[in-house]
């Protein structure tokens, strides 16, 4: 195989470890709380801001501007669960989804307050590793596998802990959850407070790769969406392939074309499958 | 309906009074945006909740830029084009959407990359489209502007006047037709509709139909009247979520909900602008965003929603509970 190809595809591997974080967080608090957080790009353009302020601005160092990332984006996930989609637990879904809309406008707005519009970088850049007849870029090869350990962490945590059972559990059906026992509203308040703090791992890989400005969400976010439909709302196993097709599609489509159209290639895909698999390429 | 009729001629003859550009400056970039929202509404009002109306603004404008800059044929001609072109693809997409059921979600989710698939495309064919730099339509000499489609502001004023007024047409008629009622029923129950012999896939093109040209008429005369295209502010997540916000805050289930809503967000910018500058670039946005998360909280009917309310309890007061459903 030529090796730029294999190259594109290495490299879109390692793109979809990055789009699987907020894929997952989006679908866990889809198939637990049932709400599709329409702002869930802006809680990870937050963490970006959050990581390069503590770096660059308050002088932390990195490790700890990341830690603190978490926590952040995490209390960010609670907050709007209980100031925006608590109330509206009962409304059509459509109300819910316009609400966390309204959200999208609100971070973007008041990260352009506080920050302007100005690009910021956090300046950090790791040497680009050969591997075979390849480059990798470091910075790519460390955040996919933080990607794919954060990942692990919450398979692990959702298939061995108590809580992690109950969340599986009233994804599947949420109406017998409440008689076994469980309380719906402290299992929504975990999941997503969990799904806040994919949303701030995702900030912590992504801040190294992109510059940071208001409207960045606006970047990733629709094709997050996309690969969570794909692979089907809620299915977080389809959610984590599907961001993997979705990585291989951009980069090899980048390839052979410009970048703007691999996008568009990978949208028209996602239309296609779509149609093809109403519910997602993994629907059973 | 009685009151559009007078409504109409006495904003017909504002520009009579010589008011400050200003002032219909205001006035064409509201009558626009409400005819986008009620575009927008006629669908969403339905439960056809749609992420990508920017698109169908951003394949009108573009269409009609493209054939004046580069055929020479007019607005005049260029715009019906445009929005059949535009219509055509709502339906194109449309079409497989209802037929294989993408509902709710899905639906709203395929919209989304709909549009943003047009922006990408407009921002990567900038040898013909300017990409993210923007376009502006080739200007003639002022003696030509009528036949150019290019006046001052009260001729738009009058064209944005006359398409505000196309779209309260549409919906009127839409609304005491059995079209209505199709979709109506399909937007509760769209086995049970099927199965007393609504055609849903029919019932639903059609609005998309309308909604799709209204959208895209909204989207040429605005790049026509500023003669500046973008496509953040043609296509795209933003715009698209802009014009939901407008159609949810005047209330998407009255006929003059959206231009309530357009008074709004126009006002609230505008306001904003005046009042910070530049300092406060970003307030508008914030506020939209708690607005629009109150909105949805306190009043999903929206501005208009509260006025019906009252009006119908002052009226009839032993009304259907389900009316204020």
């Amino acid at each position: 195989m030529d090796s730029f190809l294999l190259e594109a595809l290495v490299n879109g591997i390692l793109l979809g470890g990055v789009f699987a974080l907020p894929a997952l967080g989006l679908n866990l608090v889809f198939g637990v709380v049932d709400v599709v957080w329409l702002c869930y790009a802006e809680l990870v353009m937050v963490g970006m801001y959050a990581v390069w302020f503590l770096y660059t601005q308050a002088g932390w160092p990195l490790w700890m501007a990341f830690a603190a990332c978490l926590p952040v984006v995490s209390l960010l996930g609670l907050l709007l669960h209980l100031l925006v989609v608590r109330p509206l637990l009962a409304s059509p879904p459509i109300n819910q989804v316009l609400a966390t809309g309204g959200v999208l406008f609100l971070l973007q707005g008041a990260m352009t307050l506080i920050f302007r519009t100005d690009f910021r970088s956090l300046g950090v850049d790791m040497p680009p590793m050969e591997v075979g007849e390849i480059f990798v870029s470091g910075t790519k090869l460390a955040a996919f596998c933080a990607a794919l350990l954060g990942a692990a962490l919450l398979w692990a945590f959702l298939k061995f802990t108590y809580v992690g059972t109950a969340i599986r559990a009233i994804a599947r059906d949420r109406e017998v959850m409440p008689l076994m026992g469980v309380d719906p509203q402290r299992i929504y308040l975990i999941a997503s407070a969990v799904g806040g703090a994919l949303a701030g791992l995702a900030a912590c890989l992504l801040v190294v790769q992109l510059d940071v400005h208001p409207f960045v969400g606006l970047s990733f976010g629709p094709i997050t969406f996309m690969i969570c439909v794909m692979g089907g709302l809620g299915n977080m196993l389809g959610g984590f392939l599907a961001a993997f097709l979705m990585g291989i599609i951009v980069s090899v489509g980048g390839f052979w074309g410009s970048t703007e159209f691999s996008y568009v290639v990978a949208f028209g895909f996602f239309i296609v499958t779509i149609f093809a698999r109403p519910r997602g390429l993994f629907a059973r | 309906m009685r009151y559009l009729i007078p409504l109409m001629l006495a904003l017909a003859c504002v520009p009579l009074l010589a008011p400050p550009d200003y002032f219909l400056h205001l006035g064409v970039t509201v009558l626009l945006t409400a005819v986008a929202g009620t575009g927008w509404a006629m669908m969403g009002r339905y439960g056809l909740v749609s992420f990508g109306h920017g698109a169908f603004l951003g394949i009108g404008a573009y269409a009609m830029a493209l054939l004046w800059n580069m055929a020479g044929l007019t607005p005049w001609v260029g715009i019906p084009v445009a929005v059949a072109l535009a219509a055509l693809v709502g339906v194109m997409l449309g079409y497989p959407c209802f037929r294989l059921k993408v509902v709710g979600h899905y639906f709203a989710l395929v919209t989304l990359a709909a549009g943003e698939i047009v922006r990408i495309l407009i921002t990567a064919l900038r040898e013909y489209t300017g990409g993210s730099l923007g376009m502006t339509p080739d200007r003639v000499p002022p003696e030509q502007g009528l036949l150019a489609m290019q006046f001052d502001k009260a001729g738009f004023w009058w064209l944005a006047l006359l398409a505000w007024g196309a779209g309260l047409l549409a919906w009127w008629l839409l609304d005491r037709s059995m079209a209505s009622k199709a979709l109506a029923a399909i937007s509760e129950d769209e086995e049970a509709a099927a199965s007393i012999g609504i055609r849903v896939t029919r019932e639903k093109l059609r609005v998309t139909l309308i909604s799709t040209a209204l959208a895209a008429l909204a989207g040429t005369l605005m790049a026509q009247y500023r003669m500046y295209l973008n496509p953040e502010s043609l296509a795209g997540l933003g715009i698209s979520l802009q014009i939901v916000f407008g159609a949810i805050a005047g209330g998407m289930y009255a006929p003059l909900g959206p231009t309530v809503g357009a008074i709004i967000t126009i006002g609230l910018e505008e306001v904003l602008r005046i009042a910070f500058g530049t300092e406060f670039t970003g307030g508008a946005p914030f506020i939209y965003g708690i607005l629009l998360v109150l909105f949805m909280i306190y009043l999903p009917r929206g501005i208009v929603g509260i006025v019906e309310r009252k009006r119908r309890s002052a009226t009839a007061p032993l009304g259907l509970p389900a009316a204020a459903k």
